[in-house]
């Protein structure tokens, strides 16, 4: 087995997904957005774009562990942070964040979750790296970059400080 | 950051009789007792409560954990806090959930436990929830159940509550962080208290910085010190710089058995009084696993006042028991079990 690594651009990828954000905005098809990013490195990016894009109300974090598909398979994961959303979300247009996206599993474990603290009037979705593979219908509305990878190639993302990104490639040889 | 768990080494033909407690790869499969789960395991108990807490505080307080699984109460000796409480956190986790009070019902009519169990689990039940009043029933039940089947214990005779004493143990947590500091003393009926027994073996577990019992003689325990606790007989030595204080309700049976003179003599060397918990120190937090005897054990004004906590211990149970139902029935799965 042989591993190769090559480093994906963090900061280039989060300045795309703000101006797409910050675009939006000003369209006017975004109103007041309330930022959630899921556990862990979609909270590093959540981050990232709270403090660029000056938003006023806390950060939301998810932890999707008790949402998960794979209880049955995989049993409970071990736990990060719990759940932290400290604003109502009744009405209220939300920016789901995460790092990667590719089966779409985690983002439908999210919205199961955020549905249960209230009714969004819209949930959009930002992933730092949208890639194939996708196993749900589910699309990002805003990615930093898109990727096409082989099936045993794999991104890693690292934060949160400095936030970094690795294409690791690992192959039988 | 994920804190990566490090799954405590079970051998596999342990001479030890906890083992029963673990899968063949060493994950928790039954809670019958404290003893045995090593603080890691412990702490990883409280650590996933922290995040159940969090779900009780939301509009929707259920999770999607457990859905389609059949959780059973099986209770032989009355409770409706603890019973309740399991049954809340099935709930919460989208079990369904049977309660059978066989106080009253098939063992009375003769059918022997093995029987009664058979019949349950071919109810397609995934957990027992067991309250039983003979020590070592939900051992017992441990070892004959089907193979899928995890076990909790809810309180067996003397011997162990560990629901309680974890849920005491994340209520401690929360107010005062790291245990090594603190002094805990545990004031009341030592000897007869299965919740006693099982927060020593927390605390201790815990590397609590110092155990402290607060009893008459006749209360406590013979051998207890081997708990590693300090023994104390007066309220105001052992109060003294206390953090942590556990009241223990007092059962009035033990007056019949003439263990105690009297409720009224109880309550004057032993009730925990706005005057006695000055002994204690300022910010020291008052605990009790309920039902509290107002005036027998401890006074109105202590319990509802600004350092108890006992309602919140109340609150915590639920998520320590969603806790534990969700790691147990993780046992016998895939590579996080």
């Amino acid at each position: 087995m042989t591993q190769t690594d090559r480093l994906l651009p963090v900061n280039e990828a989060i300045e795309r997904l703000e101006r797409q954000i910050r675009a939006e905005r000003r369209d006017g098809a975004l109103v007041d957005p309330l930022i959630v990013g899921i556990h862990t490195g979609g909270v590093w990016v959540a981050d990232a774009l709270h403090r660029a894009l000056d938003c006023q109300e806390p950060l939301g974090r998810l932890n999707i562990t008790f949402y998960r598909d794979d209880f049955n398979t995989l049993g409970l994961h071990p736990q990060v942070s719990p759940s932290d959303l400290a604003v109502d979300v009744d009405g209220r247009d939300i920016i789901l964040v995460d790092d990667v996206l590719f089966t779409g599993r985690t983002v439908r474990a999210a919205m199961n979750e955020l549905f249960d603290y209230g009714r969004p009037r819209r949930i959009a979705l930002a992933v730092l790296y949208q890639r194939d593979g996708r196993e749900l219908p589910i699309c990002a509305d805003w990615a930093g970059q898109e990727l096409n990878l082989g099936p045993d190639e794999q991104i890693h993302v690292d934060g949160p400080d400095p936030m970094t990104a690795r294409l690791v490639s690992s192959k039988e040889s | 950051m994920a804190v990566k768990f490090v799954r405590p080494k079970i051998p596999k033909f342990a001479p030890d009789p906890w083992a029963i407690q673990f899968d063949e790869k060493g994950h928790l499969r039954h809670l019958l007792t404290i003893e045995g789960l090593g603080p890691q395991w412990i702490t990883r108990i409280l650590d996933t409560a922290e995040g159940f807490v969090s779900v009780t505080d939301r509009e929707i307080k259920k999770v999607p954990l457990l859905r389609g699984r059949t959780v059973v109460n099986l209770f032989f000796e009355s409770s409706t806090r603890t019973r309740t409480t399991f049954e809340l956190a099935a709930k919460r986790l989208s079990a369904d959930v049977l309660n059978l009070n066989l106080a009253t019902s098939a063992t009375k009519k003769g059918e022997s436990l093995l029987d009664t169990l058979r019949n349950i689990e071919a109810m397609q039940a995934d957990m027992f929830v067991v309250r039983h009043e003979q020590s070592g029933a939900a051992h017992f039940i441990a070892r004959h159940v089907a193979p899928h089947v995890s076990v909790l214990n809810a309180g067996d005779g003397w011997h162990s509550h560990p629901t309680q004493a974890l849920l005491d143990a994340f209520t401690i947590r929360r107010h005062k962080g790291d245990f090594t500091p603190l002094r805990v003393a545990i004031v009341g009926d030592i000897r007869h208290s299965r919740v006693a027994r099982s927060q020593m073996h927390v605390l201790n577990s815990l590397n609590v910085g110092e155990l402290r019992v607060i009893a008459p003689r006749t209360l406590i325990p013979t051998d207890v010190e081997k708990l590693g606790v300090r023994v104390f007989h007066d309220m105001r030595e052992g109060l003294r710089d206390v953090d942590v204080i556990i009241m223990l309700r007092l059962q009035r049976e033990r007056m019949e058995a003439g263990l105690l003179p009297s409720e009224e003599e109880f309550y004057r060397l032993y009730g925990l009084t706005e005057e006695k918990l000055a002994w204690a120190k300022p910010d020291a937090m008052v605990m009790h696993p309920g039902p509290a005897n107002r005036g027998v054990e401890i006074e109105s004004s202590v319990a509802d006042g600004p350092q108890s906590v006992i309602l919140e211990q109340v609150s915590n149970g639920i998520g320590v028991r969603m806790a534990v139902m969700s790691l147990c029935m993780s046992a016998n799965r895939g590579e996080n079990a």
